[in-house]
């Protein structure tokens, strides 16, 4: 008799507030797409299927951050539904570009954008899944790197944790002999405490790294904005490159507030 | 004895293959439409307010992130907007370069949203993985015909997705000459390609629907609009960029977290490929009108199912544009202009794949933002979406409400809507009563 073919995961992706980068990178996998998708049955995608199919589902990738009532309540549903939950990107990992509110007054941030301020729900903060919900792995970067999330997904297919280095930029750096853009140019660069995985893309282009990928563990941000304002950087420009992609990430959000009241009594000083 | 005519309520509650969230509602009561409209969910991430008080320098970068299918657009208007605020125009290769990379998302972009997410509405499958098993070729070519396109952003931009090499007054680095000669090999094939999927999406069967809308694109001398240029309308308008907002609105409705886009005398206008097309049919390259012309095109296209085929037309044109700027590139000697922070207001637009994106800021003493305007694509075309979708409805009465429902997700998927921009946007539900 023949053996049953053994039953593909269920994948399903899922959407909060975000740009959709993360979950293009998915499709964005051109050369791997159709393997992944032998490998996994899509069972939600709404950017790439009409087709879809009821939980519970083996493997969640959820995009984006929680910005209104309503998510906060279904990202609850999507993890009673998921085996094992994982978030993608600075939205869905720090609250991502949109936790700038977190600094602001919110309801000034709709007078300024909408005419009609009383059709928008929105929350005060914009926070990530972890926030809310268990996550089992957090895959960082505004956006994720391709090469990470193929390996996320071939970990989970084996049953193995993935294996994401956790070092800085700087050490990229170091490895790829890429000089360094804080020595040779004296530009404020958050490769020091930032995780690597983006592919050593920007100081090789004499651009300092702006923390897309979010800080790594126990940065040491404190000694970073020394050397920063040492070398003739205001706080005020300190605190902007703090306050990102990753502005929510507790720390560069401690870093960045630091570097906001020396910026107000600076200012009363003045 | 009269008789109470029939309800039907056609639900999309969570829109497809486009890229955010939004919904449609469709009542029909006996045979007229009672009640239509497009709901954007998406929730809103309050761009221009989060730009008041950082540097003008940002603006490239952070405003990217409205849009993951389209950041190159967003970079390229920003920087524009900004150049144009502080005296420092980019012109030449560096013009250049970055009209390279933009033919890059062009690809990128049109190649996804006809292969991926439009043309299995045509094949009535619901995605791409299923015309993969039946015309695996069809999906392979288009697969690398994507990654062709999000090379050239590599090779120019450092990443896809977004890149990190763009910044106000042109780049960090310029591409070696190598790496920018190595695509004009894939990019012969990329035209070849291209051709060849102008003719299979041309072998479609289209509904008929003619758009009477007024249709808005950019336009200039010599080229088929890409990054910049002037705004034009079929209606005669012909305009500088710093004068949008004296001609084109914005209103807010309760249902969407969008502001629908209009005319100064508030009325729908359309923008994206149909528009771009008709205005500028005499900018296009001999071999992708030629192909248009094989694809059943005439000089105009004002239906807009058809907008599939002008879309692979454009990815034609892109990819001879690319090829001829990779053929003339030697690196510049500077990476950018001089940019000086200080005050200033400026107007940015470029033709993102959606249509007309518009960027608008005024900057303080120190070069800090503070007032920043967007008004993307979607947004302006969503007030003609839900005409054709009214049309659309109206022409399909007697169909059940699956195929019903069906035709109305393509009817909106024929705009590429891209709800992640537009809000400042789909579930599509029709109720019959
Ligand atoms: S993390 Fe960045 S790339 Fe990913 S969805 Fe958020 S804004 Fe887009």
């Amino acid at each position: 008799m023949a053996k049953q073919p053994p039953r593909r995961p269920k994948l399903a992706v899922w959407k909060f507030a975000s740009c959709d980068g993360c979950q293009l990178t998915l499709l964005d996998c051109e050369d791997e797409l159709l393997e992944v998708a032998g490998h996994l049955t899509i069972a939600y995608f709404l950017e790439a299927s009409r087709a879809t199919l009821k939980g519970p589902y083996d493997l969640s990738l959820v995009e984006g951050s929680i910005t209104t009532p309503d998510d906060a309540k279904r990202i609850q549903r999507i993890r009673r539904q998921s085996r094992t939950l994982v978030t993608i990107g600075a939205c869905a990992t720090a609250g991502g570009i949109q936790a700038l509110r977190n600094f602001a007054d919110v309801d000034d941030y709709v007078r300024q954008v909408y005419p009609r301020p009383e059709f928008i729900r929105t929350l005060p903060r914009s926070t990530p899944i972890r926030d809310h919900v268990r996550v089992d792995f957090e895959l960082k970067g505004c956006p994720i790197s391709r090469h990470q999330l193929l390996e996320v997904i071939a970990a989970f297919l084996a049953g193995r944790r993935p294996s994401i280095p956790e070092v800085s930029q700087c050490m990229e750096c170091k490895r790829h002999g890429t000089p360094c853009v804080m020595v040779t140019r004296g530009l404020p660069c958050l490769g020091p405490v930032t995780q690597a995985g983006c592919g050593n893309l920007c100081p090789p282009l004499g651009r300092a790294c702006y923390g897309c990928f979010g800080p790594m563990e126990t940065p040491n941000t404190a000694s970073l904005a020394g050397w920063f304002a040492a070398s003739g950087t205001d706080s005020a420009a300190i605190r902007d490159l703090f306050r990102t992609y990753n502005a929510a990430a507790p720390a560069f959000r401690r870093e960045s507030e630091a570097q906001a009241r020396t910026t107000s009594s600076h200012a009363d000083d003045a | 004895m009269p008789t109470t005519p029939e309800t039907r309520t056609i639900k999309v509650g969570a829109l497809t293959r486009v890229e955010g969230e939004g919904a449609l509602l469709v009542r029909i009561r006996g045979d007229t439409v009672a009640k239509l409209e497009l709901r954007i969910y998406e929730p809103p991430r309050f761009f221009e307010a989060l730009l008041r008080g950082r540097p003008f320098s940002d603006a490239p970068d952070i405003t990217a992130r409205i849009c993951g299918i389209c950041p190159l657009a967003y970079i390229t208007s920003a920087c524009q907007a900004m150049e144009d605020a502080l005296g420092a125009p980019v012109e030449g290769a560096l013009r250049d370069l970055r009209r390279l990379a933009y033919c890059g998302e062009w690809i990128e972009s049109h190649v996804l949203h006809v292969a991926m997410l439009h043309a299995p509405d045509f094949l009535g499958v619901p995605d791409a993985f299923a015309i993969a098993e039946t015309d695996p070729d069809l999906v392979k070519t288009a697969l690398r015909l994507k990654r062709l396109g999000n090379r050239i952003l590599e090779v120019v931009g450092g990443r896809a997705v977004h890149p990190v090499n763009f910044r106000v007054g042109g780049f960090y680095k310029v591409p070696n000459r190598d790496a920018v000669k190595a695509l004009a090999e894939p990019l012969r094939w990329g035209i070849e390609a291209a051709v060849g999927m102008t003719a299979a999406v041309a072998a479609f069967d289209f509904p008929d629907l003619d758009v009477a809308a007024t249709l808005v694109a950019l336009r200039e001398d010599g080229a088929y609009p890409i990054d910049r240029g002037r705004i034009v309308s079929d209606r005669g308008l012909d305009v500088p960029v710093a004068d949008f907002g004296r001609h084109f609105g914005e209103e807010h409705v309760a249902r969407s977290n969008a502001l629908h886009g209009m005319t100064a005398a508030g009325e729908p206008y359309l923008t994206g490929p149909l528009a771009r097309y008709t205005l500028n049919h005499d900018r296009l390259s001999p071999l992708a009108r030629q192909a248009a012309a094989e694809a059943g095109l005439g000089p105009e296209c004002r239906n807009p199912f058809r907008s599939i085929i002008v879309r692979m037309v454009e990815v034609i044109y892109a990819c001879e544009e690319a090829l001829r700027l990779v053929e003339a590139y030697t690196p510049p000697e500077a990476p950018a202009v001089p940019v000086v922070a200080g005050a200033g207001e400026g107007h940015g637009a470029s033709e993102a794949p959606r249509g007309l994106l518009y960027h608008h800021y005024r900057l303080d003493g120190e070069g800090r933002i503070t007032f920043a305007d967007i008004v993307p694509p979607t947004a302006q075309n969503q007030k003609q979406m839900e005409a054709d979708l009214r049309a659309v409805v109206e022409a399909n009465l007697g169909a059940d409400d699956a195929t019903l429902r069906w035709r109305c997700e393509q009817a909106i998927r024929n705009y590429d809507p891209c709800i992640s921009c537009a809000t400042h946007f789909l579930d599509v539900r029709v109720e019959r009563g």
